[in-house]
């Protein structure tokens, strides 16, 4: 059992009436990993997350977590799951949040619950909707972190937070990461500080899947271009183009390397994953005709 | 014990710069044979950073013997340290600097200089083809 991946998904879809709202999705998550799950609001990333922790069924395909069906009883339990916004019980104290946390979950550690609340300053007879979004996130956590979950799933966990609240949250993930070998799955709309985070990664556009793997292997295996003005046409046929943006001289381009050897008139650079992510994405600067005049660097 | 420091827009990836920071702090005598390194733990807290690429990072050092990792208890700086040939080190030196020499006789300035050396130690698997 312990052999199985975190996830796998195999031509997994969700359709709400004429509408796929992810389609035909297939990847794998290895255990111990921190995924990063990046994409434009609407993409599809909160219905393939709820889809892993079974709140919701698929329309096609299927999805295996921890090597079982997700809403089985014996997946769940080792399972935790942050929604957005990170949702509380805003009337209740901490200890009675905690209460709650115990009776419903059968694996709840109450020293680990109790040790956090203490490192984080807070007291348990505060009421939960006082606190700052930072701390309520924090308790958000932590009540997933006391299931002792081997599947930590995270709905945009940081994009409400202020830098600092963001920072502590993290570092709270990571460290839960070092001590248990947990795998930790979280949605994002925000790159830039993923690399530091996150070891695999997966982009999803539109309901479809277009990278995902180890974020070391997705670096490698893609290349910057920087050659003469060449058209579209004889380019797309030489090699597997991501982006392309051209000036009146000069050509630009965002490949898939693997392995590659290219004409000498390209001058070749590597490229860095957040310009890789916003490729996929579907961002591209040399579309716009204002912009064809800036200069590659 | 060190403290590391990233820097996120040098391009060079995280686990590396911890390897060269280890690296470096060893060669200039600031660790020493025996030396424990920050937990795994501890420097995922200091630098909000992956603990996968710390271990990677530490797999990487006990490969090519800086140091020593023991199960359960941390990562240690080695007995030998692996210490650079200092006797060939100079030699390379040495031509290095002939070589600088003539390239500025040739008319090179210092960014061209900079650039054929940095394409010459790219990766082999980054070299473009000629």
């Amino acid at each position: 059992m312990s052999g199985a991946p975190a996830i796998s998904t195999a031509g997994l879809g969700k359709r709400y009436g004429a509408k796929w709202a992810l389609h035909d999705c297939t990847l794998e998550i290895p255990r111990g990993s921190v995924t990063a799950l990046v994409g434009p609001n609407g993409a599809g990333k909160t219905t393939l997350l709820q889809l892993v922790i079974g709140l919701i069924q698929p329309s096609a395909g299927q999805v295996a977590v921890l090597g079982g069906a997700p809403s089985t009883k014996d997946v769940l339990p080792r399972i935790g799951f942050v929604a957005q916004d990170h949702p509380l019980y805003r009337n209740l104290t901490i200890a009675e949040t905690f209460r709650l946390g115990r009776k419903l979950n059968e694996r709840w550690d109450e020293a680990f619950a109790r040790t956090r609340i203490a490192r984080l300053g807070l007291g348990e007879r505060q009421r939960v909707g006082k606190l700052s979004g930072g701390q309520q996130a924090q308790i958000a956590l932590t009540l997933a972190l006391a299931k002792r979950p081997e599947l930590l799933v995270l709905d945009e966990p940081v994009a409400s937070l202020d830098p600092l609240a963001r920072r502590e949250f993290l570092n709270a993930v990571l460290e839960a990461v070092a001590e248990s070998e947990m795998t930790v799955v979280l949605s994002s709309h925000i790159v830039a500080e993923l690399e530091r985070v996150c070891d695999h990664l997966i982009t999803l556009t539109a309901g479809r899947t277009q990278l995902a793997g180890s974020i070391a292997e997705i670096v490698a295996s893609h290349r910057v271009l920087l050659g003469p003005r060449s058209d579209a046409g004889s380019v797309a046929r030489m090699h597997d183009v991501i982006r392309e943006s051209h000036t009146d001289r000069q050509t630009t381009l965002l490949v898939r390397a693997d392995g590659h050897v290219y004409d000498s008139c390209w001058e070749q650079h590597e490229a860095d994953l957040e310009e890789i992510v916003l490729a996929y994405l579907g961002y591209n600067p040399g579309a716009s005709a204002s912009r064809s005049a800036a200069v590659a660097s | 014990m060190i403290a590391f420091h990233l820097d996120n827009r040098s391009g060079v990836p995280a686990y590396l710069q911890l390897v060269q920071q280890v690296r470096q702090a060893i060669r200039l005598g600031i660790l020493r044979p025996g030396d424990q390194l920050p937990t795994v733990k501890e420097v995922v807290t200091a630098l909000t950073i992956n603990p996968n690429t710390v271990l990677h990072a530490y797999r990487q050092l006990d490969l090519e013997g800086f140091t020593e990792g023991r199960r359960g208890v941390g990562t240690f700086v080695a007995a030998d340290p692996a210490p650079p040939p200092t006797d060939k080190l100079r030699t390379l030196r040495a031509s290095l600097d002939q070589w600088v020499g003539r390239a500025r006789a040739a008319g090179l300035d210092d960014e061209s200089i900079g650039a054929l050396f940095a394409e010459s130690v790219r990766p082999a698997g980054a070299a473009r083809v000629a």
